[in-house]
């Protein structure tokens, strides 16, 4: 059995749309974008109504400067159609939903056919394969299984890939070193801070990761620096890579690095890529850092044109070593939105806005508060006691630091401490409040 | 019958106890007697004072939260078996105690205690019956005079 990590690299059927010629793969983008864009038109209400307000038909995509006219689609649009108001599928041949945490308590649906998932599969092969791991690897997956697409759409890749797949998802950090000890595990798919907390923790379980046969990660579900990467590679022998992925696009696998380490390559034959100015929405020029706005090419049930990520980034076309002619994303270190992502979950501060508000029936000031320990994101939230909550029974007021607690545990999933403060004691300010305090300083 | 207690959070960190009571002191409000609740982050400062709405207002004005609650003052003899022998009265009466404290006055051989109750005018109406003394408000103005 060859080691995962041969310098030529094994070079994976699935992989053949990564090196297709640029006129090629032009071509097909157009095909692929004017077949979806029609699609849409016909079947997404929301979608034919914007295109004919700006006087737009399916036919007034020439070429794929054109996508340029078309309108944008946003999260909150699939906040205000939850939940299958997107939907260009019907019902019967949805054979898959997934769901993320939306800004309110709703969380944003997503739905898949069958041919949808055998794309997300083959993206998710392709992006394996990018990084060297192949048939004879065995692939431990930590992203959680469930509604969030994370650990399902690593499952199938992987074992479409014709790896050892151990569907291990989350937590209980003594058992998934055990595992990756006693299993023989040869790559490791979590996020690149939950891998730093198993670092940590790894000597008081009696594991030393130099004597495992670990030798890739495959990190994303949040941001994270070449610095954090420099620390990975540095404190334990595998090579770490970015894998880039949203629910509304399709899930992990809509990017993913090839073993050049130098931004993930976008399987841009099935997510076409632009970026553009934040406050004009007009497309940036070639390698000008700004929003990331992805369409579907392929996507059949929830076909999304020209949607806004909120992810700060540049598109790279220079040639890459590996020989793919997909474009490369540099590394997302920030959002343009206030959206905050803490082990992997997407946060907004609304979301703790509207707990604290129904708990406590008025909306105090507040303070969201992350930090990092022993690599694990931890969030405080302050609140401002008010003349309405207050009381003179020290009971009524621990109770109601837990009410707000278990409040905001079954909205967000995070257990998040609740301190709370004397009135007029956090920043007030004109404008945008800074709701957040981020020391976490991902360096 | 009933005192006006005022209570005020108190975060756990320098500063949050003596702001409340230098603001008290400048407006030449004396405090007549506290107690201060703990939790691991916060505390709340129950105190009584004599005029107590000049100093709820200064203490809103000045951005602390306040709260006013009505306490009962037990007379109870300052004696082994003083207090139990109160207590005795409410539990037969089903009487709930919320929390109490002690007042820093004393006359005679009697102490006396405040009690916060959940419903304190059924207290007032045991107490009575009970035979116990009560010091209200007028009561504790007498007794706050300097004695010659």
């Amino acid at each position: 059995m060859t080691s995962s990590h041969d310098p030529v690299g094994s070079f994976h059927p699935a992989s053949a749309p990564d090196y297709l010629p640029l006129a090629q793969l032009r071509d097909l983008q157009l095909r692929r974008l004017k077949a979806i864009v029609r699609r849409a038109y016909e079947r997404v209400g929301l979608f034919r109504e914007r295109m004919q307000a700006k006087g737009l038909t399916p036919d007034s995509l020439k070429g794929l400067e054109d996508l340029a006219k078309l309108p944008f689609t946003e999260k909150s649009d699939l906040r205000d159609t939850y939940p299958f108001g997107l939907f260009a599928s019907p019902m019967e041949e949805v054979v898959r939903l997934h769901a993320s945490s939306g800004t309110t308590g709703k969380p944003i649906v997503v739905a898949y056919t069958r041919e949808d998932l055998d794309v997300w599969s083959s993206v998710m092969v392709r992006s394996f394969a990018a990084c060297g791991l192949h048939q004879g690897d065995v692939i431990q997956n930590a992203y959680g299984y469930g509604l969030f697409t994370g650990g399902l759409g690593a499952h199938y890749g992987a074992e479409a890939l014709g790896a050892t797949v151990i569907p291990i998802s989350g937590g209980n950090t003594q058992r998934q070193l055990m595992v990756m000890q006693d299993f023989g595990v040869t790559a490791l798919c979590c996020t690149p801070s939950y891998f730093l907390h198993l670092l940590d923790r790894a000597e008081e379980f009696g594991v030393d990761f130099r004597k495992l046969r670990l030798r890739v990660g495959v990190f994303g579900a949040e941001p994270w620096t070449e610095a954090m990467r420099r620390r990975i590679q540095a404190d334990s022998p595998i090579k770490a890579y970015d894998i880039y992925g949203l629910s509304e696009i399709i899930g992990p696998g809509v990017a993913m690095e090839c073993r050049c380490q130098s931004g993930p390559h976008i399987f841009e034959d099935h997510f076409y890529p632009e970026i553009i100015h934040l406050k004009t929405g007009q497309p940036c020029a070639p390698g000008e850092e700004g929003e990331l706005v992805l369409t579907t090419l392929s996507k059949n049930a929830m076909p999304m044109i020209r949607y806004r990520t909120h992810d700060i980034t540049a598109l790279a076309d220079d040639p890459c070593p590996c020989g793919r002619t997909l474009r490369r994303i540099v590394r997302i270190a920030r959002r343009s939105d206030d959206m905050i992502i803490l082990r992997g979950v997407n946060v907004y501060p609304s979301q703790i806005e509207g707990v604290l508000l129904a708990v406590e029936g008025t909306l105090p000031h507040y303070q969201i508060i992350l930090t990092r320990k022993q690599d694990l994101d931890e969030m405080e939230v302050e609140v401002e006691v008010t003349p309405e909550v207050f009381s003179d029974k020290v009971g009524a007021m621990e109770q109601l630091q837990k009410r707000i607690g278990s409040a905001l545990e079954s909205t967000i999933g995070i257990r998040a401490t609740i301190r709370l403060v004397q009135p007029r004691t956090l920043q007030r300010s004109e404008g945008k409040a800074k709701r957040v305090i981020d020391r976490r300083n991902l360096q | 019958m009933k005192l006006k207690q005022l209570s005020l959070f108190v975060e756990n960190k320098p500063g949050s106890l003596s702001g409340p009571c230098r603001a008290l002191a400048a407006a030449g409000v004396n405090l007549v007697t506290f107690s201060i609740a703990d939790s691991q982050e916060f505390g709340i400062f129950r105190f009584i004072v004599r005029e107590w709405e000049k100093a709820l207002d200064l203490l809103e004005k000045g951005g602390w939260v306040a709260k006013v609650t009505d306490v009962v003052a037990v007379e109870v003899p300052d004696q082994p078996g003083g207090l139990a022998g109160i207590l005795e009265i409410l539990e037969k009466a089903g009487l709930n105690v919320e929390y109490m404290y002690a007042f820093t006055l004393k006359r005679n051989d009697k102490g006396v205690l405040v009690f916060r109750f959940d419903d304190p005018d059924a207290a007032l109406r045991v107490l009575r019956a009970g035979g116990i003394s009560v010091v209200g408000s007028a009561e504790l103005e007498v007794r706050l005079r300097p004695s010659r």
